[in-house]
């Protein structure tokens, strides 16, 4: 089971993430996260799927996801070079003798210390999902009382030719069709 | 605002209602089945001023409406429309779009929403109608301000009858319907994800690699065959196709929803495949080594089990929709395309297999060794036989046959012989019992001068009787022709087959009788139970009872013969079969005979 990352271009129109997730429960796709928001240009949002499944699942993902009137464009992200992130927001416990091995980690792992209060701080963290990941395992036996993730947002990398002029994504193969 | 327009602008303001009845006109809608209520009255009031130029049909339920858009649309080729009140109303459509939806029919549902401010507070007959529709329309709109209303209409009308048709429900709410603007019929577009809409040239048209590959891979084919759907029909592509086989001699197999593609009676063609189609059709498939799938989708109902469907063959599959090639069973030779465009680009270029003669005869002896047969001296009416009469007699009247859902739908599907496309309009997908009688009232609309049968069961009929009314009084011809076994026979079938013959509220008569437990003779009493003659002719239209096979002729001659609807009563055994049948999941091997 491969894990890809698909970037759909949508009209940001009321009722568009509800139809696109509506249509991926129906036919039973199985997606690990979906971020949403807005683009540069103010009537396209862009929403980031991580979608698990082989070949043949991708395939039909994107052209049911095509399919959809309002989506405008669908970019295979991960068979690009491309940057992704997921960004963290984490509440541990903090009692004052643990707190300095908790800021001595946030700080191996470039994450901040946003919220302090007497016995919890709140860490944000943003980077790929092993390295997210992995923080929260180190995070665990201090206690972990709340976490909150955004799903991954991907781009694909700044380079070479078949880059779309708007949105700086190659095109995905066979959008021509679309 | 509006003080400081000037005369003239005054002038031109025009309520939202009126611009979509306008923006339709325009469009060349000519008739709409429209069921008023409360929350869609302006819209009502529009359609009065234009009674000149749209007609406005009367339904007698809001299912039946979408029903008749659906007929209309099925039997022209033009986009059906339909519309209904807010809540109860929209949501007595919803069947009717899911069904325009899985048979590509294109269709637009205009429903009439509360007003804007009273959205989400559970007002009075508000549904979400717009989120319910989600998943079983085309594309779907709740329009929020007067000055979208034409270029949303523009959209829809777009959208439903371009690509693979398909169902927009468009959601009205009454103050956008009575608000005023001075309407813009040229509105631009706003659709940057569709291709109709944002491609300047040609778009799902096959590319000249892709046709020469079709045409090297048919002149090195032994054994090809042509699976032909719905799409074929969809996209006028039946002339074309009739040019391929004249040209090439490949057998042809259809599709329920491609019924009409191909002359049932010529000799190329294998008639319909799958759960209830011919041995021929299915054994051929099983055999050959060259599928040419056109504007079909590997439904269940046709392939059985998957991996056996054409196991020894390469396909070629042709389809307007991108999702539906690989969806079921990986092509070998995948095309978006238009169909039509497809095979004239074919027709071109095409020449016939070096030597498929050895498959020709192989597949006319199949076709001699098992045809569709039924009990021809049975002394009473067998639906076979009653569909067969009908067909001889009406045929070259060139009829539109219409139907229910169920046995007779089969029956009527395997034994009327079809000529041309667009005479078998039936609900293929959703199978939605109910669909013969309004989809006939919609087909009569669109063609007042032409004969419209609906083939039906007694179950399905019931289902959406109260047409008969839109029938009389719209002044509709409609012809009935009931199959009635008093049973819910498909269900019989199945419990006759796989559940021991144990009756499960599959007998439509009073409970005290013996049929009802499943201790009947086969037949049942000649007289049905509801009164179908009486309920006819209290709805004013013509009607007659039979069940004695002298009778069936003349009877079918007096249907056809009356000015007027007319509904035609004919008691036939329940403990027939709808024969031959692959039981699901299976393949041909699997094929029940007896």
């Amino acid at each position: 089971m491969m894990r890809h990352v698909l970037s759909a271009i949508v009209q940001n129109v009321p009722g568009v993430l509800a139809h696109v997730s509506g249509m991926l429960a129906a036919r039973g796709y199985n997606i690990d996260s979906l971020a949403v928001g807005e683009t540069e240009n103010p009537h396209l949002s862009r929403m980031t799927f991580v979608v698990v499944g082989d070949d043949s699942v991708l395939e039909q993902v994107r052209k049911q996801l095509e399919k959809i009137v309002t989506v405008v464009r669908v970019d295979d992200i991960s068979a690009q070079e491309h940057v992704e992130r997921d960004l963290m927001l984490l509440k541990v416990k903090a009692p004052p003798e643990k707190r300095s091995d908790i800021r001595e980690l946030t700080e191996i792992f470039r994450g901040r210390i946003v919220d302090v209060a007497p016995e919890q701080v709140v860490i944000e963290i943003s980077g790929q999902e092993k390295k997210v990941e992995s923080f929260i395992d180190l995070m665990r036996p201090f206690g972990i009382v709340e976490l909150v993730r955004t799903g991954r947002i991907a781009m694909v990398r700044g380079i070479g030719k078949h880059v779309h002029p708007n949105t700086g994504v190659r095109r995905f193969a066979g959008m021509d069709e679309k | 605002m509006i003080n400081s327009l000037t005369k003239k602008q005054q002038a031109q303001l025009t309520t939202g209602a009126d611009i979509v009845v306008q923006t339709l006109v325009n469009h060349g809608v000519d008739t709409v089945f429209a069921y008023p209520g409360g929350a869609s009255m302006p819209l009502h009031q529009a359609l009065t001023r234009f009674s000149d130029r749209i007609r406005t049909i009367l339904p007698r339920h809001e299912q039946g409406g979408g029903f008749a858009a659906q007929g209309y649309a099925r039997s022209t080729g033009r986009v059906g429309v339909c519309t209904a009140t807010s809540g109860p109303g929209a949501t007595n459509l919803v069947t009717t779009i899911a069904d325009a939806k899985l048979d590509s029919i294109p269709m637009i549902a205009i429903t009439g929403q509360v007003a804007t401010h009273l959205i989400g507070n559970d007002a009075f007959q508000e549904t979400p109608i717009v989120e319910i529709c989600r998943g079983i329309t085309k594309h779907h709109y709740l329009v929020t301000d007067v000055n979208d209303i034409s270029r949303i209409i523009q959209e829809a009308l777009l959208i439903a009858t371009t690509g693979r048709f398909g169902p927009v429900l468009i959601d009205l709410p009454k103050d956008v319907q009575m608000a005023t603007t001075i309407p813009d019929y040229n509105a631009q577009l706003d659709l940057p994800g569709y291709p109709a809409a944002i491609r300047q040239g040609p778009y799902f048209q096959a590319k000249p690699e892709q046709i020469k590959q079709i045409v090297s891979e048919i002149h090195r084919a032994k054994r090809p065959l042509i699976y032909a759907g719905g799409g074929i029909i969809a996209s006028n592509a039946s002339d074309a196709l009739r040019k391929l086989v004249a040209r090439t001699k490949i057998p042809v197999t259809m599709t329920m929803m491609g019924l009409g593609a191909f002359p049932n009676d010529d000799p190329l063609s294998l008639d319909m495949l799958g759960m209830h189609g011919t041995v021929y059709s299915n054994t051929a498939i099983y055999h050959a080594d060259l599928l040419i799938a056109l504007g079909v989708r590997f439904d269940d109902r046709v392939t059985g089990k998957v991996a056996a469907f054409c196991e020894h063959g390469k396909i070629i599959h042709v389809d307007v929709d991108a999702s539906e090639i690989n969806k079921i069973k990986p092509a070998h030779i995948p095309i978006v395309s238009d169909l039509k465009y497809a095979l004239d680009e074919l027709n071109k270029i095409v020449e016939p297999p070096s030597d498929i003669d050895p498959w020709i005869e192989q597949v006319q002896t199949w076709k001699r060794q098992e045809p569709f047969r039924y009990n021809e001296d049975y002394p009473g009416i067998l639906a076979q036989h009653a569909i067969s009469e009908l067909c001889r007699l009406a045929r070259d009247r060139d009829p539109i046959i219409t139907t229910g859902v169920g046995q007779h739908q089969m029956w009527a599907a395997q034994f009327y012989r079809f000529d041309n496309p667009r005479t078998f309009i039936t609900s293929a997908g959703l199978a939605t019992m109910g669909f013969g009688l309004p989809a006939a009232i919609g087909a009569q609309a669109a063609h007042p001068n032409r004969l419209v049968i609906d083939i039906d069961g007694d179950g399905s009929f019931l289902m959406n009787i109260q047409e008969l009314a839109t029938c009389f009084c719209e002044k509709l011809p409609v012809k009935v022709m009931l199959i009635n076994n008093q049973h819910l026979g498909m269900v019989v079938q199945w419990e006759d087959r796989f559940m021991q013959g144990n009756r499960a509220h599959t007998y439509l008569g009073p409970i005290d009788n013996p049929e009802a437990k499943g201790r009947g003779n086969g037949i049942g009493p000649d007289r049905r139970y509801p009164d179908f003659v009486s309920i006819a002719k209290g709805f004013g239209c013509g009607a007659a009872s039979i069940h004695r096979k002298e009778d069936l002729v003349p009877a079918i001659q007096e249907m056809i013969a009356y000015h007027g609807p007319f509904v035609l009563d004919i008691a036939i055994p329940y403990q027939e079969h709808v024969l031959p049948m692959i039981p699901s999941g299976g393949t041909v091997m699997d094929t029940i005979r007896e």
